[in-house]
């Protein structure tokens, strides 16, 4: 029989090398994308048109197309997550409609992207094809935001929980209406709540792909319209992996992805710290 | 217009907008089902859900291998990833210094999470396939078949989803045990009871419902996870009979094969859809129910 001493010694070298494990995994995979990509990554590869399926040359029209997709994406999704959220805490946070709301939210968080870009192929691409151009940024956009939605709504609405009540009943006591005081005093203090959101949302359709392979169009243009089709950085990274066997743009590619869901990390972790100092002092 | 009116005006808009998140659940299941059911009623459920044969230019729609291959798949995963990761989450609830988890593993693990799939999957491609089929070559049963010494198979994709799930298992597990009440440990410590002894035979179970939520949640992702695994799975529609074998998931058959499908072809890859769809729905409400029923009892 083991005493309880050594097993205490021996429980808590293992947790130890379970989260050495863990970060090591993080480590490995950074590393060894960063260490074959890195090389790859120059003025030239960020600004110059890919040539023969991506095989060759760059990957601008790709960032373009990330940026103006991201961009569409959010210009959709946010309002509509913020409205819904002022709508599910301000105005209804219980009852039958605000459980039916909710439990469409959390049933639209879990349903795989793939299924999403079914969902977009099937309405956006195909019943749409008049409004949408087909397989276009639009299409992807739109799919994107209703995948993004959840997220957007969630943060939005635990960050206008966290607004102290005393702010609505001073603005009540001056007269103010209640969308006067949604608009001007609640959202404006949940703002950077809001924001977090969005930057996690970023991150999100930044990597899609997915979705995207069924309903974005994959091509290597610059989109001149949102109806005309075009490919991701995740998604250009999944072709010239899969489809051509490009494995140093493979490479090239991901180190720019991971570069910039790097950025993004760190800006939500910036305005979250900042949160936390403002309510705290 | 006066006040009152804009203020209804407003709420009307505001009250469409929420709408909008439960109108498109509805319709991602109204339009997944619509264009899939189809091909159950013409072949009969029990062939499609249960025919091992998938070959779309026969005309034979069996999703069979693609229900296993998800299910090894996510099987895989959990007994990877579910011990280290809730190993993970005790050590950083329990036992880890406070400045380490701040600055390296917290952000580490958030990291882990907002790397794409692609990412992952082109790491296994890279890392884990080649070293699985040198693995393979030593088996010589398996070298002389392409489907099974390949290195693209059910290990390679167990061990990727493995490491996809490990923020989402760590996080809630963590968010669990932190929330066992201190009384609970304050006891058993005052009992004379070591620190493990306390976490495992007093924190642990009253932690269980979020574990057990976390892993459920962590299966869902596993389940729902498409490009990663698609890279290095092999994907060949085969019922597979080692974990060596090539292998494809529900998720990986629609993203495959939507780009070049027509007609029928293309409803059979909507059905994919339904039985993925159903699915998810079951384990995350299993997920949902198991967190509530946890808030109840502490």
């Amino acid at each position: 029989m083991l005493k309880p001493r050594s097993i205490e010694k021996f429980a808590k070298f293992i947790l130890w090398c379970a989260a050495l494990f863990t970060v090591t995994f993080l480590v490995l995979v950074l590393g060894f994308i960063l260490s074959n990509g890195l090389p790859k990554v120059s003025w030239e590869f960020l600004t110059a048109e890919p040539e023969a399926m991506g095989a060759a040359g760059g990957i601008f029209s790709t960032i373009v197309s990330t940026v103006i997709f991201t961009v569409t994406t959010l210009v959709i999704a946010v309002p509509i997550g913020i409205l819904a959220a002022i709508y599910l805490t301000e105005y209804i946070s219980k009852g039958p409609i605000a459980g039916a709301i909710r439990f469409g939210t959390d049933a639209l968080a879990g349903i795989p992207s793939i299924v999403f870009g079914l969902f977009g192929f099937a309405f956006f691409v195909v019943i749409l094809k008049p409004v949408t151009g087909g397989w276009s940024l639009a299409s992807g956009a739109l799919t994107a935001a209703f995948m993004i939605l959840p997220t957007i709504i969630t943060t939005t609405e635990e960050a206008i929980k966290a607004v102290p009540d005393s702010y609505r009943e001073g603005s009540y006591a001056l007269g103010a209406t209640k969308w006067q005081t949604v608009s001007r005093i609640v959202l404006p203090s949940a703002l950077p709540g809001v924001m977090t959101g969005v930057i996690l949302g970023i991150g999100r359709i930044v990597g899609e792909t997915a979705a995207l392979l069924l309903t974005l169009g994959g091509s290597l243009y610059v989109p001149l319209s949102l109806t005309d089709p075009a490919s991701t950085m995740s998604m250009h990274l999944y072709k010239v992996a899969m489809e051509v066997g490009a494995m140093d743009m493979a490479f090239g590619t991901a180190t720019v992805l991971i570069i910039t869901v790097l950025l993004i990390n760190i800006s939500a972790n910036f305005i979250m710290r900042g949160l936390k100092r403002r309510t705290t002092t | 217009m006066n006040r009152e009116h804009r203020e209804k005006i407003y709420r009307v808009i505001l009250f469409a907008s929420a709408l909008i998140a439960l109108l498109v659940i509805i319709m991602i299941g109204g339009f997944i089902f619509g264009e899939g059911m189809p091909i159950f009623t013409k072949y009969g459920l029990d062939k499609v859900l249960l025919g091992s044969k998938w070959q779309p230019s026969n005309h034979i729609y069996g999703l069979w291998p693609m229900i296993i291959g998800s299910i090894y798949t996510t099987m895989g995963a959990l007994i990877l990833g579910v011990p280290l990761g809730v190993l993970t989450a005790i050590f950083l609830a329990e036992v880890a210094p406070k400045r380490l988890v701040d600055l390296v593993i917290r952000p580490a693990i958030e990291l882990l999470a907002g790397i794409p799939s692609v990412v992952y999957g082109l790491f296994g491609m890279v890392i884990i396939v080649p070293a699985i089929r040198a693995l393979a070559s030593t088996i010589p049963a398996y070298a002389e078949d392409p489907l099974l010494s390949s290195g693209y198979g059910i290990i390679a994709g167990s061990i990727i989803l493995s490491i996809m799930i490990l923020p989402t298992i760590i996080s809630i597990s963590e968010d669990a045990i932190r929330s066992v009440p201190a009384e609970y440990k304050e006891g058993s410590l005052a009992l004379g009871a070591t620190h493990w002894q306390t976490i495992s035979k007093v924190m642990l179970p009253a932690a269980s419902s979020g574990i057990i939520a976390a892993v459920v949640l962590g299966m869902g992702r596993a389940i729902g996870e498409t490009m990663a695994i698609i890279m290095v799975a092999g994907n060949a529609p085969i019922v597979p009979d080692s974990i060596f074998s090539s292998v494809r998931s529900l998720t990986g058959n629609i993203a495959i094969e939507m780009a070049y499908s027509s007609g029928e072809h293309t409803k059979a890859l909507f059905a994919t859809g339904i039985v993925l769809f159903i699915l998810i729905m079951i384990v995350n409400s299993f997920a949902l129910w198991i967190s509530k029923r946890g808030l109840k009892n502490a």
